[in-house]
């Protein structure tokens, strides 16, 4: 069987056309050989009798139909791993640009993975304490969880990402069996840098896989770097038994990427110019977020993702959000106010916490007051609106005082420094001490053994 | 390269979607091998001599050339005892067994058969020699699970005269129990039926709905309820509470057999159902709720061709279940993301799209699907029925788009989940103005059996109050709650105790999770009287303020965590407290002049 073939038949986009191709199978990697000795790699992406689609990673800008060999590599793409990917850093496709050499594999995986069989999950109920109120109280994060922070242009998802790095504490193990694997797709340099600069500073460099594909990297190449990330990921959690947390930023950016390739096939799209396949596409990584029976470790993910227009209906946020377990988003009017990390808390939520939290994980007033907050921060939100017409004079009494506790709740609860670390029982302190400034009968969240035992009566709020 | 005749051979993939080529045999959703790992596919179209497969694995690794074997039947599921309790993907493999095969991932190529052909039943034979037996006649028993009697049938299509017996005993469910003489020759019958998964199983007639699918959900049973043997469909955003409502229906609701697809949604959600249901007590039977449970996951990484499968092997297991004369619930999770890989399939097909990249023929697909929910007398004389609950996922949140539309006009109820409703943590987030059900006239005799002849009526006054309530806030929304008249403030306090006491609904409460209908109708009765009562006092001049202040809001409220299920007498100290209080202010105001007080 041929394995190298000269000349291209046509050029689209990221894509090139072979013909006269046998024996090649389907999505494996192929390699191009320009006549400059310039080196591409490219996967197989659909096959019609001699004919073979193939997209090229690094993109196809110089290629032309005469200048190229192509070698089918008779595999798919697989990620060399062994324990010294810790503290290295990799391209979109995985190969080291730390200068630091090869990797010596103990084993090479296919970067798509395989899904793992529903009933060998163990389903995620150990909380991560972030430290960060907003997260902990009111959308806690849970081992295994795959929790996306919505963010737009200019808010801080960054700060809180390495804030939840710098002091994620899972309680009861020891940090030794802790990594983090960061994928930046798409992301500007500078973004890139501020995350190590933030992971050198706190100390865990070393705990730390990269996979960088920079805004001017090849288009292609976002489609691999989310995917080699988590290959590295499953690697270390089950195979070597940490707890790993994936960071991935800007999943926004590799959809556009999946868009682009799309449209030079043709596809037909569906919402927004995105293939009707994102959901699946974009499933097929999250979903390798967990935890498997009978294995040690873990992978946590955070997908980051900047909302074009802070617009969450767009097809992105949305899509995500209906796969993640909840979703993490930004609001730019609490950014606006000062209240950093403006995590907004009615549109927050942590799906796993339901089973999480309360007596025997955290505390037993824990899901009654966290219900609570929510509901009474709600009712602040009708009041403001109501005095943004009548005017704030005209409230009533008990309106007044949705008024101050709201604006408490911004400052003492959500708002906190970034390097301020609350502990759980600090957090669901301060919720009662905010609450207890609310008249009694407003409470309808809570349980009333629980509002007996933790409802100060004489308690202002001190707001 | 196998291009030999009765084999057919790859000629192109694309995605899920495989072309064959060299087999004219081949038919139109006829299941097929596709290359040699034997992967699993079906034929979808055909063009000339150019057959379009869907494959239920991941083709990556296939070749051109690789060989295409047809098997001359089209997608079955394998029916005996032995599903319930079970997890099969979209393709009825049973995912335990292949952890056995292949570990936690689900490799390529791998199968296992389903239901377990190694296990032996206790079967109790109910026919003797020289009987006349039917398609769907009942032949022989087994206790499939220890809440469940699994009846052996004749498969459809099959009659005559029974000519031996085998003893009652243990068998496996490929072995012959009884032979028959069906007139053309002798038959052996097993357990074990296939059935094609995209074909309805017959019955003998439909019988129109009389029972509501009990769900111990009020703002379902008592404001939208659905039939034994309807639909339903549950649109909402994400996170709105789509997964928990279907959860807490196929945990508490009075089905016999609950059939759970997980389709293209998150691997967690089947751990979860795992670790749960069997840890649960059906409140009827008092067994594990994993004895009348049989899940069907195809998660959303799993290949989406199986995805599309999973609804149908879903369906026409709830079909054999209810032919053997049970109710069976089955839901959806979710039904968007199965009109998602028909968009996807059809995108790879090149074919026209309709709405959104979907293909002209979702509408008949969702109705197909609908269709074979029902009440129905089985051809052996039995009634059974399947109520289907689909989740639909609206993309952007917009109930416009195709699936929610389509999907709205094949379903009766409606249980609209509303975001704004979820993000201020109202659960179940079911939006009272926007959701509805078409069965209320069909049910109401057997509601007003259970309740009273008032039911109608008093379902229709808690209505009522709650759109006074919406008209009331667009006032409030713009100048405040004050200017109203105590008339209208205590219709806001009434309607505060029925959303928060009544519709919402903590999935997470020992008492509140499943509430017997008796409880919520009393329930409702106690919240319509309090709100007579008071407005009897208002309309007495005495200031709502006053009423308020007495805290009989907020003891209504709680209601729901401080009554019991199973002692209800509560409620009768409850009513006589709204009395005392009525009697106390009316004696106190009318003392001092009433009116003036104001
Ligand atoms: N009845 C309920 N009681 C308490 N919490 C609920 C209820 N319904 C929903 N929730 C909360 O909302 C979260 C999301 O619910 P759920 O997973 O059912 O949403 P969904 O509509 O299925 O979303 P998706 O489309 O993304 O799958 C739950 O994790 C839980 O926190
Ligand atoms: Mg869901």
């Amino acid at each position: 069987m041929k394995l190298e073939y000269l000349d291209l038949y046509e050029i689209k986009g990221p894509l090139v056309i072979l013909e006269g191709i046998e024996g090649a199978s389907y999505e494996e990697l192929v390699e191009i050989t320009l006549e400059s000795g310039e080196r591409r790699t490219g996967r197989v992406i659909k096959m019609d009798e001699d004919i073979c689609v193939v997209q090229v990673f690094e993109g196809t800008s110089d290629i032309s139909l005469k200048n190229a060999r192509t070698w089918f590599s008779g595999n798919v793409l697989r990620l060399p791993l062994s324990g010294e990917i810790l503290g290295r850093i990799f391209d979109g496709k995985g190969s080291p640009t730390d200068g630091l050499g090869a990797i010596y594999p103990d084993s090479r995986k296919d970067i798509n993975g395989l899904p793992i069989n529903p009933v060998s999950r163990k389903y995620p109920r150990n909380f991560i304490q972030t430290g960060i109120s907003s997260i902990d109280g009111l959308s806690t994060l849970i081992r295994g969880q795959k929790l996306p922070i919505f963010s737009g242009s200019g808010l801080p998802h960054n700060e809180l990402a390495v804030q939840i790095v710098r002091q994620a504490r899972i309680t009861d193990e020891d940090n030794s069996k802790f990594a983090i694997v960061f994928a930046a797709i798409g992301v500007k340099s500078d973004v890139a840098d501020y995350f190590t600069r933030s992971f050198k500073e706190s100390g865990v460099l070393e705990k730390v896989v990269m996979f960088q594909n920079l805004a001017d990297d090849p288009v292609v190449e976002r489609i691999t770097t989310p995917r080699c990330a988590l290959t590295a990921a499953e690697y270390l959690a089950f195979e070597k038994g940490m707890h790993v947390l994936v960071i991935m930023t800007d999943m926004t950016s590799y959809s556009e990427g999946l868009r682009e390739i799309s449209s030079s096939l043709e596809e037909i799209p569906s919402r927004k110019g995105f293939p009707g396949y994102l959901y699946s596409d974009l499933a097929s990584m999250y979903e390798r977020a967990g935890i498997i029976e009978g294995k040690e470790g873990s992978i946590t993910q955070i997908p980051i993702l900047t909302m074009p227009n802070d617009d969450i209906t767009h097809p992105v946020p949305d899509l995500t959000a209906y796969i993640t377990e909840g979703q993490l988003v930004l609001d730019r009017e609490l950014a606006q106010k000062g209240v950093h990390p403006p995590v907004s808390i009615l549109m927050s939520l942590s799906r796993l916490m339901k089973d999480s939290i309360g007596e025997g994980f955290t505390r037993e007033d824990h899901p009654d007051i966290a219900n609570q907050l929510f509901a009474s921060y709600a009712k602040v939100q009708e009041v403001r609106a109501l005095a943004s017409v009548i005017g704030e004079d005209e409230l009533s009494e008990i309106d007044r005082r949705y008024m101050d506790f709201g604006k408490a709740f911004e400052d003492r609860f959500i708002k906190q420094l970034h390097d301020e670390n609350r502990d759980m029982n600090k957090t669901l302190e301060l919720g009662w001490t905010l609450v207890s400034g609310l008249p009694r009968e407003e409470l309808d969240r809570i349980k009333p053994e629980i509002l007996d035992k933790y409802y100060d009566e004489k308690g202002s709020g001190g707001f | 390269m196998s291009k030999d005749t009765g084999k057919g051979y790859i000629s192109g993939i694309s995605g899920p979607v495989v072309f064959a080529k060299g087999n004219q045999r081949l038919g139109m959703l006829e299941m097929v091998y596709v290359g040699h790992n034997r992967l699993v596919g079906e034929v979808i179209s055909i063009d000339n001599d150019k057959a379009v497969i869907q494959v239920y694995e991941s083709t990556t690794g296939l070749k051109i050339n690789e060989p295409v074997e047809s098997t001359g039947n089209p997608l079955s599921v394998n029916l005996g005892p032995g599903i319930i309790g079970e997890v099969f993907d979209g393709i009825q493999r049973p995912l335990h067994e292949l952890v056995k095969k292949s570990g936690t991932l689900i490799e390529k190529g791998i199968f296992a058969p389903a239901p377990d052909n190694t296990k032996k039943w206790n079967v109790n034979i109910l026919v003797k020699p020289g009987d006349d037996i039917h398609p769907g006649s009942i032949i022989a028993e087994t206790e499939e699970t220890a809440s469940l009697m699994h009846k052996v049938m004749v498969p459809p299509g099959i009659r005559g005269k029974v000519t031996k017996v085998s003893t009652d005993g243990e068998y496996t469910i490929e072995d012959e129990i009884i032979e028959i003489d069906t007139g053309k020759g002798l038959e052996k019958i097993s357990m074990l039926q296939k059935w094609p998964v995209k074909r309805g199983r017959p019955f003998a007639q439909r019988i129109p709905a009389y029972m509501p699918l009990v769900t111990g959900q009020r703002v379902i049973d008592m404001m939208f309820p659905l039939a034994k043997g309807g639909t339903a469909a549950i649109p909402g955003g994400f996170g709105t509470g789509k997964t928990m409502t279907q959860h807490q229906l196929a945990k508490w609701s009075d089905a016999d057999i609950v059939v759970y697809i997980g389709c293209g949604e998150r691997g967690n959600e089947i751990a979860d159902v795992l670790e749960s249901f069997p840890k649960l007590k059906d409140p009827r039977s008092g067994r594990s709720l994993m004895d009348r449970t049989v899940l069907i996951a195809n998660t959303s990484n799993m290949p989406v061709a199986a995805r599309e499968a999973s609804i149908y092997t879903g369906i026409t297991i709830a079909e054999y279940y209810r032919d053997m004369g049970y109710h069976v619930a089955l839901m959806a999770d979710s039904t968007s993301r199965w009109a998602e890989a028909l968009r996807e399939i059809s995108g790879r097909l090149e074919e026209m799209p309709a709405e959104e990249g979907y293909p002209a023929y979702l509408p008949s697909r969702l109705s197909q699907f609908y269709e074979r929910a029902g009440y129905v007398r089985n051809l052996n004389g039995t009634t059974g029925s399947i109520s289907i609950i689909g989740a639909v996922s609206p993309q952007s949140n917009d109930f416009s788009e195709p699936v929610t539309q389509n999907t709205k006009r094949f379903t009766r109820c409606f249980w609209a989940l509303d975001k704004s409703l979820a993000y201020s943590r109202h659960y179940p987030a079911i939006n009272w103005t926007e959701s509805y059900s078409e069965y209320i006239n069909e049910l109401s005799e057997w509601y007003e059996e259970k309740t009273d002849r008032h039911f109608r009526e008093k379902r229709t006054r808690l209505l009522a109050i709650l759109q006074e309530e919406s008209r009331l806030m667009e006032i409030v929304k713009l100048i405040g709650k004050d200017v109203l008249p105590d008339s209208q403030k205590l219709t806001l306090e009434v309607a505060k105790v029925i959303r928060v006491g009544f519709l919402q609904q903590n999935a997470f409460h020992e008492n509140d999770t499943f509430v017997p209908i008796e409880k919520q109708y009393r329930m409702l009765n106690i919240m319509l009287y309090l709100s007579e009562r008071t407005d009897d006092l208002v309309k007495k001049g005495i200031p709502v303020s006053v009423i308020v202040e007495s805290g009989l809001f907020n003891k209504i409220s709680q209601m729901k965590y401080t009554i019991p299920n199973d002692d209800l007498s509560g409620i009768d100290d409850l009513k006589s407290e709204i009395d005392e209080f009525y009697n106390r202010i009316t004696l106190k105001y009318s003392n001092t002049g009433g009116r003036n007080q104001t």
